[in-house]
């Protein structure tokens, strides 16, 4: 028998926990009373649902992207929608699966209500919508191993970003790049997600202290398949770091300029590269 | 917890907590990260941790270090069952009530458990490591990955020590310093292999309940004693068999004819001076420079601390036995014509002696103790008036354990305490990113004290409903620690004994 989906509210009353096996949500949504518990229950009766969906599909969602397959449930439709502009490199919509499913929570808690600020945080990929006038405030963490808040920043109404997701691989799920963090802002956070862990396999460099492995040696059903994904970095030289970090900044420029991205932040080993508009507190956390 | 099982194939196992169904390699987690595979278990990564006294066929209770590998972690009914501080998670830095206050019936007495992790921003890791291997001087900087978490402290009889962590280096210095450090402590604490290198020093491998490894070399036994002190046990069985014994040691090099001990056996005095600084007859320091070769000098051939031997002293055909303090280095010589030392095979009976040397040396080890004061919000949480906690716990009204396992407190103020990671359970330890240490920690006390204290009466909740409706595992109850519901714990006991 599966562990049903844990729905609760934070111990602080504000806050929304949705828990359903990999997917972990935090939600606060700010409005009036009445509003906020309205957009938490419609949460809550749509949440299960999710995990089940994304099972039924999780085939063709672990293959490389493919125009022609028609996606059923909601959350595949939003992973094969953001995978659509990579046509042509090798991209899984598992890739995207964070982001998607924040975008569709998100998607769920608005309907029919009036909110003036909300965000669904997935594990660290956020999807959010802003009120006009009204100011969302997160905080950077560079290394996963020691998740200090390196930094505090504010996304305004006017930015065109509702969406943030962070790559690494350090993190749950596996890159075949060295960056510690490689953050992304877009449109939303299926988008960011996925730009996010392409610009990160793309901050790569050959060094002897950069340990990769088959995925599937790591975990059997990976959708990377025998891919190399990386599971050690040493200390690297300047130079390396360097090397690495501009190949990734090449890749995040190219997705800037073409409009997928708004702004991407890409950190190894104290070392930063800023693509695109980063907002200030961002920059100011790196030695 | 939720009826969740795992079928087994190639090392694999499928778990089934959700319907994604992930197959885990040894070794890894889920999808998920709170599921994973050990050793072919699958077990939940962060449940609340109950030790449980676990009967045997015959009713005897299972030992803990043999069952807690083979326990599933399913909960067992009607046994008794201390709920540990391991997965409650912690209230910091919000003065509120403890995760987990709860009461158990014993013999008849009320008891409460204050359960909590316990985030120690003041706290240090002591590590002692029997070994007369040079480590570094005193007191040396350690340092891992080039930060320095610690320095060498003062050295014990057989055994080097060295103090870890402590506020200085996690929050005192560099935001990297202070990771690294809180990483560190919790490794070790956690039994994992960390290793260190002291400036001017040795590289180490420190893990709890394992022999070092010092330079790459993994030691096996501590010494029986220093030079003097081998000297003093073995010189009845040389005499007779030898002529002169010099037992190599970096502490104290002996010479058995010069030796106290050997006067008492009317030995003839045989000659062979060695180098370094006489102490007293017999005894010498700094015969070499610390290192790797015999009895932690830089010595590899022992002829090589023997300064001159004086011909109208020694005589041709003199039987001289070097030996390091744990016996794992030996020579047997014999002067030629020329008063030259030839080595040859020792007698048996020497090496008898010589071999007992080697088991008279307990195996070396590395013990690793963690200390940390139990400070403002950690003891709010426990009652609204923390100083009663402390005077509760000094006065033994209140037993104090990590993870079941018992603690020494130290005297005077607040509650500063020390606990041998070895005898918690694996994984005790968590960290924030302050940084600081988390540690599990349980105050037991009778109900009614606990009321007297200013406890929160009205947040105890029955072990039982902790039981049926939070995620718990269980381990087996380590039978060689004290029961902590023991109601006469109370008044009279000190913690630890």
């Amino acid at each position: 028998m599966f562990i049903p989906a844990q729905m609760a509210l934070m111990p602080d009353g504000k806050r929304l926990h949705l828990h359903h096996g990999p997917i972990d949500l935090i939600i606060e949504a700010f409005g009036t009373s009445n509003e906020v518990r309205k957009s938490y229950q419609q949460a809550m009766e749509y949440f299960p649902s999710i995990l089940p969906g994304l099972v039924s599909e999780i085939k063709e969602l672990r293959k490389p992207y493919n125009r022609d397959w028609k996606p059923k449930g909601p959350v595949s439709h939003r992973m094969q929608e953001a995978c659509r502009p990579y046509e042509g490199i090798f991209v899984t919509p598992m890739a995207t699966v964070a982001g998607a499913v924040a975008d569709q929570t998100l998607e769920i808690l608005m309907s029919n209500r009036i909110l003036e600020k909300i965000y669904v945080n997935n594990g660290g990929d956020i999807a959010f919508h802003l009120k006009r006038g009204h100011v969302l405030t997160t905080g950077i963490v560079s290394d996963n191993d020691f998740p200090n808040i390196n930094a505090k920043s504010e996304l305004s109404y006017d930015m065109p970003v509702r969406g943030i997701a962070t790559s690494g691989w350090k993190g749950r799920s596996q890159s075949m790049g060295i960056a510690d963090s490689v953050t992304v802002m877009a449109a939303n956070a299926a988008a960011a997600d996925i730009a996010a862990t392409i610009i990160a396999n793309a901050v790569i460099t050959d060094h002897p202290a950069v340990r990769q492995e088959p995925a599937t040696s790591q975990d059997i059903d990976s959708d990377l398949g025998d891919k190399l994904v990386t599971v050690g970095v040493g200390k690297l030289d300047k130079r390396s770091i360097e090397k690495a970090l501009e190949s990734g900044q090449a890749a995040a420029e190219k997705l800037q300029l073409t409009g997928h991205i708004t702004a991407a932040v890409l950190v190894l080993q104290n070392d930063i590269r800023v693509v695109g508009f980063a907002p200030d507190g961002m920059l100011a956390h790196v030695a | 917890m939720a009826d969740t099982k795992s079928s087994k194939s190639d090392g694999l196992i499928r778990c089934d907590a959700c319907p994604v169904l992930c197959r885990i390699r040894d070794g890894k987690t889920g999808a998920c990260d709170r599921y994973g595979n050990f050793d072919g278990k699958l077990v939940r990564m962060d449940p609340v941790v109950v030790a449980q006294k676990i009967l045997d066929e015959k009713g005897e209770l299972v030992p803990f270090a043999i069952s807690a590998r083979d326990w599933d972690g399913s909960l067992m009914r009607n046994t008794p069952t201390f709920l540990t501080g391991i997965g409650s998670t912690t209230t910091y830095p919000d003065y509120k009530p403890a995760p987990f206050i709860i009461s158990s019936d014993e013999a008849g007495v009320d008891m409460v458990t204050v359960v909590s992790e316990g985030v120690f921003s003041y706290c240090g890791v002591k590590v002692k490591i029997d070994t007369d291997a040079y480590i570094g001087p005193e007191p040396a900087a350690i340092r891992v990955n080039g930060e320095q978490v610690g320095h060498v402290t003062t050295a014990e009889y057989g055994s080097q020590m060295l103090a870890i962590g402590g506020v200085r280096h996690l929050t005192g210095g560099s935001k990297k310093e202070g990771n690294i450090t809180c990483n560190t402590m919790m490794r070790l604490c956690n039994k994992e292999a960390v290793e260190m290198s002291v400036d001017g020093g040795a590289q180490i491998v420190v893990e709890a309940g394992k022999a070092p490894i010092i330079n790459g070399i993994q030691e096996e036994r501590m010494r029986v004693g220093c030079g003097s002190a081998t000297v003093g046990i073995f010189a009845p069985q040389w005499h007779n068999y030898v002529d002169e014994v010099i037992v190599v040691d970096d502490h104290i090099t002996a010479v058995l004819s010069e030796h106290q001990a050997g006067k008492f056996l009317d030995m003839p005095p045989a000659g062979i001076r060695v180098r370094g600084r006489r102490s007293t007859p017999g005894r010498y320091f700094q015969v070499a420079d610390h290192g790797a070769g015999w009895g932690g000098t830089n010595i590899t051939d022992p002829l090589d601390i023997i300064e001159k031997i004086e011909p109208d002293v020694a005589w041709p055909g003199l039987r001289l036995l070097m030996v390091s303090t744990t016996g794992q280095d030996a020579a047997y010589f014999e002067l030629d014509e020329t008063l030259t030392p030839v080595e040859k095979d020792m007698s048996d009976e020497v090496k008898i002696v010589v071999n007992r040397i080697g088991e008279n040396c307990e195996p070396a080890l590395c013990s690793v103790m963690f200390m940390g004061g139990a400070g403002g919000s950690l003891r709010a949480g426990v009652t609204v008036n923390p100083v009663r906690l402390t005077r509760s716990v000094k006065e033994t009204i209140t037993s104090v354990t990590c993870g079941g396992a018992p603690v020494f407190i130290w005297p005077g103020g607040g509650i500063t305490l020390m606990v041998d990671v070895n005898e918690m359970p694996d994984n005790s330890f968590g960290y924030v990113p302050t940084p600081a240490l988390v540690a599990p920690i349980e105050f037991t006390l009778p109900a009614e004290r606990y009321e007297e204290m200013g406890g929160y009466v009205d947040r105890i909740r029955a072990l039982e409903d902790v039981m049926d409706n939070e995620n718990v595992r269980s381990i087996p109850w380590n039978r060689d620690h004290p029961w902590p519901l023991r109601t006469d714990n109370v008044n009279g006991r000190k913690q630890g004994s």
